[in-house]
């Protein structure tokens, strides 16, 4: 079975960053957010890596990566994920924030997959993190599918496992810690992931290489869509957490134990 | 307000065919936005037997309650329970639909308001309505920067975060159920199961009280310049027995799991909690060896009262961040808390 994989990734924030909000005349942004280091998403990133690695175990397949964001940083973050896996890019430049709308990054991005010439819809997996790290609503992926009429969606996905007769036994995340097991015929479908099993690929200059050929092109012909704020917005903040932290640095491990258990039996 | 439209309370059958918690929590959010703007509240159950549980809300003062019903909507499905909200939503002619955000309802509710041209917002932790008008707080950035919005695009659906609202209580009482009518497509995928994790070992328990954090330094060499990774095991086991708590693990503890090191067998990503996991909510939290900031912040959202064992004094992420830091070795500390526990 061959697939043609569309990867939906955004870039957000380094997570090692102090974000500060700030309020715009067209919404909120976070405060000097062009400047601040850009990564992939991080479940969309995992999206990527098992996109790949799925490619790699089906002939014919494809991957490509769909992504809306400012074009200059798009650049820079695509410059380290270039070498992890093979992949060619569709840019959308636009904004990348997390105050953003998901309908209509959905519509931004779906437009975006419907143009890219050659794509089989009858053998197309669209996937995706389930959540991003910036607005964090779990909406766009399904927005998405919603869109490309796929009406087989799976969200906080582990595993995808083909059958021999081409069926998918995909598990998604739960309540309780656990997976429900679900058999889908086979594609059009949309994964929304969650860390999945695979470790980080290790980098591949020559790869990196490979990819830069065609992602320099992609980054010129990158059309600009414009993305309206989520609501309106009457604050944003980041909420004051400081606590006053008692150090205790003289008892000994049964006193700080029998404390602890006092303290979990209130 | 239009007697025609509606607040709409959302809601999705649990597999004993009762109405679980977060549904109920929806329920008292979508009753009280339809008392503040005068409003008739519907509710609107999907699932395979809904009798039972349009009973156990039959007090909660619903002007309608309307229903898909039938095998097929026993699943959690995105096909079958995308078509049975959008159905439910379209006969309610709901303003505002308020569902809990369970996985089963945040897998279909963004691609249902596609559907039906409306917006959503979903990890919604506080429901306002002041004037008139409807606002929900939520989070951006993964639990950093809280915001609230309002909406003017119509119907707007809010998925709650399960636990950050009272849940509605009520007497129960026969109620007519008004069936609503879906045709669904050929269907292509079937829930086959549920899998637990395959160490056989529940650790996480979203219900619980306490949440014990483990971090890495479990599996780091010790004073004796060994590992003890069978020793950490069991004592992280023998207190997640003691006290029922719920497991949640930093996500450097996690990734050495998944790269399949001799590390703790029971932890896997789903424990994971901070930027790239979960923010349980619970009312106490405890956590052991860690030292970055994702457990401390980001997973420690929604912790209400904390504490940290931590061999370093100047830990600048648990310093602020925690109640009570005691400056020990947590081996030698949770030994004789299981011992207490015991």
């Amino acid at each position: 079975m061959s697939y043609h994989i569309v990867v939906c990734a955004g870039i957000v924030p380094d997570p090692l960053q102090t974000l500060e909000p700030v309020m715009g005349a067209t919404g909120p942004g976070l405060k000097n957010e062009l400047m601040l280091p850009a990564i992939l998403d991080p479940w969309a990133g995992h999206a990527l890596f098992e996109a790949a690695h799925l490619a790699k175990q089906q002939p014919d397949c494809k991957v490509w990566l769909v992504s809306l964001a400012p074009k200059a940083k798009l650049q820079q973050v695509m410059m380290k994920v270039a070498q992890k896996v093979p992949f060619e890019l569709v840019a959308i430049d636009g904004s990348a924030s997390g105050f953003t709308d998901a309908s209509a990054a959905a519509s931004a991005l779906a437009d975006a997959i419907v143009a890219i010439p050659g794509l089989d819809r009858s053998r197309l997996l669209v996937f995706g993190g389930w959540e991003s790290a910036s607005r964090a609503a779990g909406a766009t992926l399904q927005m998405v599918g919603e869109r490309l009429g796929i009406t087989d969606q799976f969200q906080g996905v582990d595993a995808i496992a083909v059958g021999p007769d081409g069926t998918f036994e995909i598990l998604e995340r739960i309540e309780g810690g656990r997976h429900q097991v679900s058999l889908c015929a086979g594609p059009p479908a949309v994964l929304g992931w969650a860390t999945g099993r695979l470790a980080e690929p290790p980098n591949n200059p020559q790869l990196g290489m490979t990819n830069m050929r065609t992602l320099m092109p992609a980054l010129q012909k990158a059309k600009r869509a414009a993305i309206a704020a989520a609501g309106a917005f009457a604050n944003v903040a980041v909420p004051s957490q400081r606590r006053d932290t008692r150090v205790v640095r003289d008892l000994s491990p049964d006193a700080i134990a029998l404390e602890i258990v006092e303290w979990i039996r209130q | 307000m239009d007697p025609a439209v509606s607040i709409l309370s959302l809601a999705h059958l649990e597999p004993d065919g009762s109405l679980g918690k977060p549904a109920l929590e929806a329920l008292r959010v979508a009753r009280q936005i339809a008392d503040s703007l005068g409003a008739p509240l519907v509710a609107g159950l999907v699932g395979a037997d809904v009798e039972a549980a349009a009973r156990q809300i039959g007090s909660c003062g619903a002007a309608r309650v309307l229903a898909v019903s039938g095998t097929e909507f026993a699943q959690s499905r995105y096909v079958s329970d995308a078509a049975a909200a959008e159905a439910i939503c379209r006969a309610a002619s709901a303003l505002v639909v308020v569902a809990a955000g369970t996985s089963r309802w945040m897998r279909v509710l963004a691609g249902v308001a596609e559907r039906l041209g409306g917006r959503v917002d979903t990890h919604v932790t506080r429901v306002g309505v002041v004037n008139g008008s409807v606002s929900v707080a939520r989070w951006y950035y993964r639990q950093r920067i809280e915001g609230t919005v309002s909406r003017a695009e119509r119907p707007w659906i809010i998925a709650v975060e399960p636990g950050a609202h009272e849940a509605w209580r009520g007497a129960a009482a026969s109620v007519p159920v008004e069936p609503v009518p879906v045709s669904l497509p050929a269907l292509r995928t079937r829930v086959t199961g549920v899998r637990s994790p395959a160490s056989g070992e529940q650790t996480i328990r979203p219900d619980a009280e306490l949440l014990l954090v483990a971090g890495a330094g479990w599996t780091k060499k010790q004073p004796d310049l060994r590992t003890h990774v069978q020793e950490a095991e069991g004592l992280i086991l023998g207190f997640l027995h003691a006290t029922q708590a719920s497991l949640g693990g930093s996500k450097s503890l996690v990734d050495l799991s998944g790269e399949g090191q001799d590390v703790l067998p029971f932890m896997t990503h789903l424990n994971q909690i901070g930027q790239t996991g979960a923010s349980p909510r619970h009312r106490k939290g405890l956590a052991t060896c860690c030292h970055g900031e994702e457990p401390h912040v980001v997973g420690w959202r929604f912790i209400a009262e904390r504490r940290a064992i931590n061999l370093n004094p100047n830990c600048g992420w648990a310093q602020g961040k925690t109640d009570v830091l005691y400056v020990a070795d947590a081996f030698e500390v949770m030994k004789k808390v299981n011992q207490r526990l015991a």
